[in-house]
């Protein structure tokens, strides 16, 4: 077995368990709302309407969007209540999936209740049983096999809507997927795929073995059935049967220079006597309001980030007297204490090929604006919703053709391939030197600093040993170091991984 | 002939649904021990009218008292158990077994203990073989299965008899012989039987009392002797009039052969 398939399958135990734990607590309080639910809902055709209309409308919403949703809902009911509510990780993943499991339990239990043949029913009624007697000893069991239907589509929607769980915080099998995407690492993401494939896939037969021997009344086919899954479960759990104090959370964005950091911060820590977890994958938004509920512990964050994102900024300020603002401001209104700057600028920086630069005599910004009519955009995911991009527009009147997004992974190759003809880069990234692409100039000083700074939780600042272990890391990176990392991570071949990248950028740090 | 069924009494008993009266203002006495045919065509009441004694239809209006008992002081379902139900579409419960089905009464009522003996009793009582005790319902004909509906329904040993079309789905010859042998039933058990019926035939062979309805109401109130020789009203002559034309056309034919 190749190395790449080693490391992979390294982390696939822990990420299985978790998807598992997941998506099985997901289901149970689907069943636990829907079931009840659908008694009401066959007595009532009122009911059943609104409950099943609602139920279809959350089915149209994205998964991604949905978990998305979940976590300003899930803050703002915090703030309500004083705090003490997670928006992050296992809580608003859990939300979202329940919600998503809905519809399927509650449709087939109400058309498997409401589908009882009506002379059983009256017969049901005519020998004397209660609506509770009736409900036990002949609806729901007749009912069950379609029950059971439903509740294995909906094991199998969960399943795979549970890899999208990264984007809050919370580890799943989805964990290997958008790391691979992003380190373009393809035997990361077909080990995701492969493994919750085939947990759904189990899953949907073990549950259909126990609906077939509900429908043919085959006690033992349903037991083994159950039992099978029971023991799955028992395994997934024991996980969390081990204590699991004092373990550091690290959080990392969603591109290669956040995991390389993560790496070296986890490894001076494992080093101070740590155990340590890391949290790839997070949003910009997420990360910072993990932190400052100690979800996460510590992470690398851009001054120019928190200045607009969190401080909601939009004036220009030295690089100095940013970072002294910001320091202050995580301080006093989270208790986030910033412990410094790391001594290298990840600034957005917008590239063009070289060829284009020479052709059309591109350096600056100001130049760009002059071609842009003529010019299609390629950007992140975020960039055209952030407000550097109006701060850009401000400045310079720039009107691009057309804009498309891209996972980072992409937007270098659609560069260089000339599907576009500018892309929002960022200024540590390995690529521009490697692609020989020109990175046009902002005099005008539009785009605000992105010093990388190190951020910890509230908790942390006040650990003196957490602290003497990640200090010499204040102003020991310089860019080139960290483009070299980035470069043998991102790179075609010869690719690095996220932990060899750290250890080699450990050894290059400056005293 | 020991007689253990209740006397029936219904008074002014209607049932309207918005502005149709199934049931209009009936007032009725049915002895102990009675075997009464209710008769009339689709659209009567009559099936309305029975299933107000059990209270599967609550009343508009009136009372049924079943012995000296008014039925709206019972909890609905302690009145049921107490009474038999069959009707023509069975109602036997698919998941369970032949002899759970005939069982199930006694379950409900926490009766457990003497379980099988009951259920041996009743296989014998409505002339099934004791192997089909551990069957499923649908491996059974529909004569059959028609014959666990009546096992089930004497099961707790009720006094009266509620039974609506309950032959009205067999074959002739299998439905011919069910009647036959309910009636054996119904006089051996000492029962009070309502049976509801759109068939004349029927009611005057198995019935010693039968009821003509109407409009939702009793149109005539006579023994099949009395129908039979008329002067009981026009509803009544006219549902007489049809199995008497037949059987005068099979004493025609079978003296031409």
């Amino acid at each position: 077995m190749s190395q790449a398939w080693q490391q992979a399958l390294a982390r696939v135990p822990e990420l299985l368990a978790a998807h598992v734990q997941l998506s099985f607590s997901a289901l149970l309080l689907a069943m636990l709302i829907c079931l009840p639910l659908a008694i009401w809902a066959a007595r009532s055709p009122s009911i059943a309407g609104i409950a099943l209309t609602v139920a279809s409308l959350i089915q149209t919403i994205p998964g991604l969007a949905l978990l998305a949703l979940f976590y300003p809902l899930l803050l703002g009911i915090s703030a309500l209540v004083g705090g003490g509510i997670s928006a992050f990780g296992f809580l608003p993943a859990l939300l979202a999936l329940t919600l998503y499991a809905l519809l399927p339990i509650l449709r087939n239990a109400v058309t498997g209740l409401t589908g009882v043949d009506p002379a059983v029913r009256e017969a049901a009624d005519g020998l004397g049983m209660t609506a509770r007697q009736k409900l036990h000893l002949v609806e729901a069991p007749l009912a069950a096999p379609t029950i059971m239907a439903g509740i294995r589509t909906a094991a199998v929607w969960t399943i795979g809507a549970a890899t999208l769980s990264t984007t809050v915080g919370q580890p799943s099998l989805g964990d290997l997927i958008f790391a691979g995407l992003q380190t373009q690492n393809w035997t990361l993401v077909l080990a995701g795929c492969l493994f919750s494939a085939a947990l759904a896939i189990s899953v949907d037969l073990l549950l259909g073995l126990i609906e077939r021997g509900i429908r043919e009344r085959r006690r033992i086919l349903a037991g083994a059935g159950l039992a099978l899954i029971a023991a799955g479960l028992l395994i997934a759990t024991l996980p969390l049967l081990i204590a699991r104090d004092n373990i550091v959370v690290i959080g990392a964005k969603s591109f290669s220079e956040q995991f390389i950091l993560a790496r070296l911060i986890g490894s001076r820590l494992e080093k101070a006597g740590y155990s340590v977890r890391y949290r790839d994958g997070l949003g910009s938004a997420v990360v910072f309001q993990a932190l400052a509920a100690g979800d996460v512990d510590v992470y690398v964050d851009y001054s120019g980030t928190i200045w607009t994102n969190q401080m909601q900024r939009t004036d220009s300020q030295p690089k100095a007297a940013m970072l002294d603002e910001i320091a202050q401001w995580t301080s006093a209104n989270h208790g986030v204490k910033m412990l410094g700057a790391l001594g290298f600028e990840n600034t957005y920086a917008f590239a063009v090929r070289a060829k284009d630069a020479r052709d059309k005599s591109l350096k600056t910004l100001a130049d760009l604006a002059r071609v842009s009519s003529d010019f299609n955009f390629g950007t992140d995911v975020e960039f055209l919703e952030r407000p550097e991009w109006r701060m850009v527009q401000d400045a310079y009147p720039i009107r691009f053709k057309d804009a498309r997004s891209f996972n980072p992974t992409f937007m270098y190759p659609a560069l260089a391939s000339g599907e576009v003809d500018v892309i929002s880069a960022f200024s540590s990234d390995g690529r521009i030197a490697a692609n020989n692409f020109t990175v046009l100039e902002d005099r005008k000083g539009a785009i605000p600093s992105y010093e990388a700074i190190l951020l910890l939780a509230p908790d942390r600042s006040r650990d003196d040993k957490f602290v003497a272990a990640l200090n010499p890391l204040i102003g020991a990176i310089t860019v080139e170091n960290m483009r070299e990392a980035n470069y043998t991570v991102d790179r075609e071949g010869d690719k690095k991984t996220p932990r060899e990248a750290a250890r080699w950028l450990n050894d290059k740090l400056r005293e | 002939m020991p007689v253990s069924g209740p006397s029936i009494s219904l008074h002014q008993l209607s049932r309207h649904y918005g502005t149709v009266r199934a049931v209009d203002s009936v007032s009725l006495e049915i002895p102990a021990g009675a075997l009464v045919a209710l008769v009339g065509l689709s659209g009567s009441g009559k099936s309305t009218l029975l299933k107000m004694i059990n209270r599967l239809v609550e009343p508009t209006s009136g009372a049924v008292r079943i012995g000296d008992e008014a039925v709206d002081s019972i909890d609905p379902h302690i009145l049921r158990r107490r009474i038999g139900y069959v009707f023509q579409n069975i109602g036997l419960f698919p998941h369970m077994t032949v002899a759970r089905n005939i069982a199930i009464g006694l379950e409900l009522a926490g009766e457990e203990g003497t379980r099988d003996a009951r259920v041996s009793e009743l296989f014998d009582l409505v002339e099934l073989p004791q192997d089909m005790a551990t069957r499923m319902p649908d491996q059974l004909s529909g004569g059959q299965q028609q014959r666990v509906g009546v096992a089930r329904a004497l099961a707790t040993r009720p006094g009266l008899m509620l039974m609506d079309e309950p032959f009205g789905a067999l074959d002739p010859v299998t439905r011919d012989n069910l009647t036959d042998q309910y009636k054996a039933l119904h006089d051996k058990l000492g029962l009070t039987t309502i049976i509801v019926t759109h068939d004349m035939a029927e009611a005057l062979y198995l019935a010693d009392r039968i009821l003509v309805m109407q409009d939702g109401q009793i149109k005539a109130d006579a023994t099949p002797a009395a129908l039979l020789s008329g002067n009981v009203g026009a509803e009544a002559e006219a549902l007489v009039a049809i199995p008497r034309a037949q059987a005068a056309q099979l004493i025609a034919l079978s003296k031409q052969a």
